[in-house]
C-alpha cells in the first residue's frame, strides 16, 4: 500500500477554511411509522486535499450523510430539517436543482457503494463516462469519448480504447468500481465522497481499490470523504476519523491518535472489535464485541444514545445529551467521562 | 443476428404447419356446410348439388382435403370464396390496407396517450396526476370495445349528428374533402380502439417506468450533474422502454382480434369484418385464409419482439 503524503499544513492559526464544512445537519424521513431523524445534528468538515473517514455502525446514518451533501437522497420523504452544508463556503442547502446540477461531478463526485447496480445496464462505458463531461464541460462526442478513454487509463483499465465501447456487464465488480471512479474523477471534482466503495467487492479487490483511491488522489490532489463500517479501511486511508452513532458523531480525532487513544466507549469497543491476528497467536482471546444493537432512530432514547450499550454508563448518562468537544487538541469527544480542555 | 432471425423463421415452418393442421381439422369437424342455401333453392336439384360438391372435393377425407389445400398453397393458390367467387388472396388484400390503417392509427394513438402519462404518472406516484390518470386508465380497460364503440355512435353520430357511423372505404371525393371525409370516418374506430389499448398501456408504462426509477443507475445519473428531465429520458424512460415494447409487439395479433369486433360495428370493410361474414356463411376458404394470416402475424410479431429486445437490451445476445 503506498503512503499517503501528507498535504501542505498550514500554519497554525491561520487555518484556512475548510473545503466542506456540515453545521448541524439534520436530515429527516417521513414514514408510515413516525419521523425518523436519521442524522440528528452532524457536524463535520474536510479540507483541501485531505482524507476524512466516516465510520460505524449500519445504520448509524452515514450514508443519508453523505448522499444529503448532494442532495440525493429523495425528498420527499426526506427533508434537510435544520443546518448547512457549506462548499467552499457557500450554503448548498438552500440551492435551486440547476445550481446544485453545476456542484454534482463538476464540484463533488460521487461513487457509490455497489458497482454491479450503478452503472447503467445499456449504456456503454465509454458513454456514461463521456456524458458525465459532455454534461459540464461542453465537449462533443468525440472529445467526451476520448477523455473516457484517457479516465479509464487513469484508473489501470488495461485495453482502454477498447473497452470504453464495452457494456457494464462486461466487466467485473471491481472492474466496474474503477469505471465508477473514472466517471466521478472525470470533471476533476475539489472532493470526491466514496460511499463504502469496497463493501460489496472481495478482499483483494477492496485492497486494490483503497490503492487505487490513494493513487488518484496523490495525482489529482483532491479532498476525499470516505463512508466506511471497516475499521482497517480507516486505518489505511484516513487522515481523520469521523466516529457516528445513531445519527451523530461521537468522536473525531486524526486518525493515529483515534488509534492509540480513542475515547468514546463507542470508538474503543469498535477498536477492540477488529480481529487482531498478531494477538490471536499467542493469546487465545475471544474477539470482543460490542453488546447490542444501535437503537431505533424514530424514537431515540434521551440522553446519550449510547448510554445502553456503554459499559462506563453513568446515572446522568441517561438525562444529558453529552455535547461533542475538543478533549485534546484535533480530538473531540461527545462523553461525559471527559471534561472540555480550554486553551 | 441474421442468423438467429434465419433460424428463427425456419422454427416457425413446423409451427404454423401445425397451426394449419389444427385450423383446418376443426373447420371440418364443425358443423355447417357451404352449400346449405343451395338445399333450399328449389331450382337446383339435389342431384346437381352432390355433383358440384364433388367437383370441389368436399366428400373427400379430410387429409386428402387438407393435403390439396396446402399444396395449392404453397403455389400461390388461396382458393376462392364460395360466396362471392373472388379469389381469397385478392378478398384480402383488398380488406388488409383498411385494417393496417385503422389499427396502424389507434395503435399510435395509444402509445401517444400511454408513453407521456404513464412517465409522468410514475415520477409523480400517488400525486393528483396520478391518481386521475390511474382512476381513468382503469376505466378505460374495463369498458369492452363493443360498449365504448356504441356509446359513441349514440352520442356523436345520433344525438348529435356530427361523424358518420357507417365506414365507407369507396369514397367517391378527392383531394382534401376525401382527407377530411376520411378523417371524420376513421375517428370513432381508431378512438375506441386506441383509448382502450391507450388505457392497458399506461398503467403497463407506469408499472415498468416506477421499476426502473428506484434503481441505483438513476441515483448515479442524478450524481453527474444531469438536469432531471435528462435524467428521466435517458436513464429511466430508454430502461423502462424494454419491457413496453415486448409487451407493445407481443400484443398486437390480440389487437387485430380486438379490431374485428369494433370493426364489426362501425362497418369498417377490414378484413375483421371479413372473418365474421365469412364465418356467419360458411365460407371456408375465406376463413382458413384469414386466421392462416393472423397466425402469421403471431409468428412474425414474437419475433419481431425478440429481435427488438435484443437490440434494447445489450445484456441479450443471439449468439
Amino acid at each position: 500500500m503506498s503512503a499517503v503524503v501528507e498535504p501542505a499544513r498550514p500554519a497554525l492559526g491561520l487555518r484556512e477554511a475548510p473545503l466542506l464544512a456540515l453545521h448541524n445537519l439534520k436530515v429527516q424521513f417521513k414514514t408510515d411509522d413516525g419521523l425518523v431523524r436519521a442524522v440528528d445534528g452532524v457536524d463535520l468538515s474536510v479540507n483541501r486535499a485531505e482524507t476524512v473517514c466516516v465510520v460505524g455502525e449500519s445504520g448509524c446514518g452515514k450514508t443519508v450523510t453523505a448522499m444529503t451533501i448532494l442532495k440525493l437522497i429523495a425528498m420527499p420523504p426526506g427533508r434537510i430539517a435544520a443546518g448547512e452544508i457549506r462548499f467552499e463556503g457557500r450554503d448548498l442547502v438552500p440551492l435551486p436543482p440547476a445550481e446544485m446540477q453545476k456542484i454534482r461531478s463538476k464540484e463533488i463526485g460521487f461513487v457509490f457503494q455497489e458497482p454491479m447496480t450503478s452503472l447503467n445496464p445499456v449504456y456503454t462505458v465509454g458513454q456514461q463516462i463521456a456524458e458525465t463531461v459532455r454534461q459540464h464541460e461542453g465537449l462533443s462526442r468525440r472529445a467526451g469519448l476520448d477523455r473516457a478513454a484517457e479516465m479509464l487509463r487513469l484508473v489501470n483499465i488495461p485495453n482502454p480504447g477498447r473497452r470504453v465501447n464495452d457494456y457494464p456487464h462486461q466487466f467485473s465488480g471491481g472492474m466496474r468500481q474503477r469505471v465508477m471512479i473514472a466517471m466521478a474523477l472525470s470533471c476533476n471534482p475539489k472532493l470526491l465522497i466514496a460511499d463504502e466503495p469496497t463493501t460489496a467487492l472481495d478482499v483483494t479487490i477492496q485492497a486494490q481499490i483503497l490503492d487505487l483511491l490513494n493513487e488518484m488522489k496523490q495525482r489529482l490532489g483532491m479532498a476525499v470523504l470516505l463512508i466506511t463500517h471497516a475499521m482497517g479501511v480507516v486505518a489505511e486511508v484516513a487522515q481523520r476519523v469521523v466516529v457516528m452513532y445513531a445519527g451523530r458523531v461521537v468522536e473525531e480525532a486524526p486518525v493515529e491518535a483515534l488509534f492509540a487513544d480513542p475515547r468514546h466507549p463507542y470508538t474503543q469497543g469498535l477498536i477492540r472489535s477488529i480481529p487482531r491476528i498478531d494477538l490471536a497467536a499467542t493469546t487465545h482471546r475471544r474477539l470482543e464485541a460490542i453488546p447490542g444493537t444501535v437503537p431505533s432512530l424514530l424514537n431515540p432514547p434521551a440522553g446519550c444514545r449510547f448510554a445502553a450499550r456503554c459499559r462506563h454508563a453513568m446515572p446522568e448518562c441517561l438525562g444529558t445529551d453529552p455535547p461533542l468537544r475538543e478533549v485534546t487538541p484535533g480530538h473531540k469527544v461527545a462523553c461525559l467521562l471527559y471534561p472540555e480542555v480550554r486553551a | 443476428m441474421t442468423n438467429y432471425v434465419l433460424r428463427r423463421l425456419l422454427i416457425a415452418i413446423p409451427s404454423l404447419l401445425g397451426i394449419s393442421v389444427i385450423l383446418f381439422t376443426v373447420l371440418a369437424l364443425a358443423p355447417g356446410d357451404p352449400f346449405e342455401e343451395l338445399a333450399t333453392n328449389p331450382a337446383i336439384p339435389p342431384d346437381v348439388r352432390a355433383a358440384l360438391r364433388a367437383s370441389l372435393g368436399l366428400d373427400d377425407p379430410v387429409w386428402t382435403r387438407y393435403f390439396s389445400w396446402l399444396t395449392a398453397m404453397l403455389r400461390g393458390d388461396w382458393g376462392y370464396s364460395f360466396v362471392s367467387r373472388v379469389n381469397v388472396d385478392d378478398l384480402i388484400l383488398a380488406r388488409l390496407p383498411t385494417t393496417l390503417a385503422i389499427i396502424g392509427a389507434s395503435q399510435i394513438l395509444a402509445l401517444a396517450i400511454a408513453l407521456p402519462v404513464g412517465v409522468m404518472a410514475a415520477t409523480r406516484p400517488y400525486s393528483i396526476f396520478d391518481q386521475v390518470a390511474n382512476t381513468l386508465a382503469f376505466i378505460g380497460f374495463s369498458l369492452p370495445t363493443f360498449f365504448t364503440g356504441l356509446l359513441l355512435i349514440l352520442l356523436f353520430s345520433i344525438t348529435l349528428d356530427w361523424l358518420p357511423f357507417v365506414y365507407r372505404a369507396d369514397l367517391s371525393s378527392t383531394g382534401w374533402t376525401w382527407v377530411w371525409e376520411q378523417l371524420r370516418q376513421s375517428i370513432m374506430p381508431v378512438a375506441v380502439l386506441g383509448l382502450f389499448q391507450g388505457a392497458a398501456w399506461t398503467r403497463f408504462v407506469r408499472s415498468a417506468v416506477l421499476d426502473v426509477i428506484r434503481l441505483d443507475h438513476v441515483t448515479t445519473a442524478r450524481a453527474k450533474g444531469l438536469p432531471e428531465g435528462r435524467v428521466t429520458l435517458r436513464h429511466i424512460v430508454r430502461n423502462a422502454l424494454i419491457p413496453v415494447v415486448t409487451l407493445v409487439a407481443l400484443q398486437m395479433p390480440t389487437v387485430f382480434g380486438g379490431a374485428i369486433v369494433t370493426e364489426q360495428i362501425f362497418r369498417v370493410p377490414g378484413i375483421g369484418s371479413l372473418l365474421i361474414s365469412a364465418i356467419l356463411a360458411n365460407d371456408t376458404p375465406v376463413i382458413m385464409a384469414v386466421t392462416f394470416v393472423f397466425a402469421c402475424l403471431v409468428v412474425f410479431f414474437n419475433l419481431l419482439a425478440d429481435v427488438i429486445y435484443g437490440w434494447l437490451d445489450p445484456r441479450i445476445s443471439y449468439s
